[in-house]
């Protein structure tokens, strides 16, 4: 296990320092925006990460609220939590981007109001698992995040819906993509991946450890109440 | 040589992405230590 661990390790740093150099060096420049179009290397494939670990929170939260699984439950939060780094990351790169492309940082539009509805969504998540000491917890956290998923599909889809500044998705959406670019944009995705994959593993663990520590200080204070 | 100021943008938020990852691992790695500590503690009060 410890092995897996490190060789994970390994390959995502490997590849990450790879993506890193195809994103900033080997992928060509864009005519109209420049250089600062590279921007979107670090942030689509977050979104695509965030939106992919939201999409497990909610299969997990769903065989939690069927099962009463732990394990759901525990992966549900990991993903969730990781998800909303991701997320975070992917709206300060694309306001970064916003800047010298549009002028503005921020803008009402509607796929990036529904991408903050989504981050405050899962950040509230986050904070009723954190805070709250009811039994109940990962029963109400499980059904939040039922609603918070159906957000996910609003943000993707939000671009045939609705009139909206953020531009089309260049595979799917009716554009097209130097292959370089676009070889690019993929080898940062698998990275990205990985190191979702890598940091939801140690989180995973954490949270395995933390909870035994809880269940044995639970019983200690148990035994010394018996004595 | 002039910078490009596009530069600035592109450089900010690879570092900023970097920088909210590397905050995130700390977090954990501190959480880490103070549940091996609490492992410790509970090992040694039996």
């Amino acid at each position: 296990m410890k092995h897996g661990f490190t060789v994970l390790a390994v390959i995502t740093a490997v590849l990450l320092s790879f993506a890193l150099y195809t994103a900033l060096v080997m992928a060509p420049v864009e005519q109209t925006m420049g250089n600062v179009y590279r921007i979107f290397y670090y942030h689509v494939p977050s979104a695509i990460v965030a939106f992919g670990l939201f999409f497990i929170n909610f299969g997990a939260s769903l065989v939690y609220l069927i099962r009463r699984n732990t394990k759901a439950d525990m992966l549900a939060l990991v993903c969730a939590e990781v998800g909303v780094v991701f997320c975070t990351v992917n709206l300060i790169t694309g306001s970064i981007w916003a800047r010298p492309v549009w002028g503005i940082w921020w803008t009402w539009d509607m796929r990036l109001t529904l991408t903050l509805v989504l981050w405050l969504i899962y950040v509230s998540y986050l904070v009723l698992r954190r805070f709250s000491t009811s039994s109940q917890t990962a029963l109400l956290a499980a059904v939040l995040a039922i609603f918070g998923a159906l957000d996910v599909p609003l943000v993707y889809f939000s671009i045939w819906f609705f009139r909206t500044q953020h531009p089309s998705p260049v595979m799917g959406g009716g554009g097209s993509l130097d292959p370089h670019m676009g070889y690019a944009l993929l080898l940062n995705f698998v990275a990205f991946a990985f190191l979702a994959w890598l940091v939801c593993w140690t989180r995973y663990r954490l949270e395995v450890a933390q909870r035994a520590v809880h269940e044995a200080e639970a019983m200690q204070s148990l035994m010394e109440g018996a004595r | 040589m002039i910078p490009d100021p596009q530069h600035y943008y592109l450089y900010s938020a690879y570092i900023l992405t970097w920088a909210i990852h590397g905050t995130y691992l700390f977090i954990l790695a501190r959480k880490a230590k103070r549940v091996r500590k609490e492992i410790e503690r509970l090992k040694r009060s039996g």
